[in-house]
């Protein structure tokens, strides 16, 4: 039995305040990939046939730098929110649970950042 | 304790109905391009390593399994994008009767199949170089 308050209990648990950032962040980075991916399939789709020059050439184009690396953070921002949820809905033994997500969220850091310095590079390489 | 009777899940006793696969669906779909990005992130670092990576890569991507993979991507990524526009329509507050409930879902195959024909068809014959 504890004698602690129902207040107390709760406090330090952390508050609803941050109750729909996820929810909202997921709907915000999947507004912004609307276009930024309908952008990605069809330039995909025209580098289809490309050889090594072409693609690279594709890559050097200022705008697609930008573009670029905007759909890779938002891509691995929304793609981790998503993957989260999923973790959190079906691992429900907690050690498993917290590394999962961990292991998530570095592998995802991990690309983005590898992604977006490829693009960068070759956009400022010769 | 007579507990034979019991429902244990709603999997077990809801009929089926194209909203729950169109559901499981859009998180399957979400769960396969998040896989994706691997070969996103495959293909642009073999493009910053130089000619001969890229060569492989594009002999990897070319491969009945490359190709294979690269179909299920795109689909899922036209069924993820039109699935979650009609999300974001739900999140305004549109389409919650049932009536349009199913419009919308039928729509969604029939644009995420409709998109998937054309990005193969695309692929298959046009193209650069």
């Amino acid at each position: 039995m504890s004698f602690r308050t129902p207040l107390g209990q709760a406090r330090g648990l952390g508050s609803a305040k941050e109750g729909t950032a996820h929810w909202w962040a997921q709907r915000v980075s999947a507004v912004a990939l609307i276009p930024l991916s309908l952008w990605f399939a069809v330039s995909a789709l025209e580098l289809t046939h490309a050889d090594y020059v072409v693609a690279v050439n594709w890559l050097h184009t200022p705008y697609v730098a930008v573009l670029m690396s905007l759909f890779l953070a938002t891509l691995f921002y929304h793609a981790y929110l998503g993957v989260q949820v999923v973790v959190e809905d079906y691992v429900h033994t907690e050690w498993l649970k917290i590394g999962s997500l961990l292991l998530i969220k570095f592998a995802a850091i991990l690309l983005a950042a590898a992604g977006i310095f490829t693009a960068l590079r070759i956009a400022f390489g010769a | 304790m007579a507990t034979d009777n019991r429902p244990v899940s709603p999997f077990w006793i809801y009929r089926w109905q194209i909203t729950m696969t169109m559901s499981i669906m859009h998180r399957a779909t979400g769960v396969v391009l998040a896989v994706g990005t691997l070969a996103l992130v495959y293909w642009l670092v073999a493009a910053g390593m130089g000619p001969g990576a890229y060569t492989d890569a594009q002999a990897l991507f070319g491969s009945w399994l490359g190709q294979f993979l690269l179909w299920g991507w795109t689909f899922s990524l036209f069924y993820h994008l039109c699935n979650g526009i009609r999300h974001l329509a739900w999140d305004a507050g549109w389409g919650f009767e049932i009536k349009t409930l199913y419009q919308t879902g039928y729509t969604v195959w029939v644009a995420a199949t409709l998109l998937t024909g054309i990005a193969l068809y695309m692929a298959y014959t046009g193209g650069a170089a």
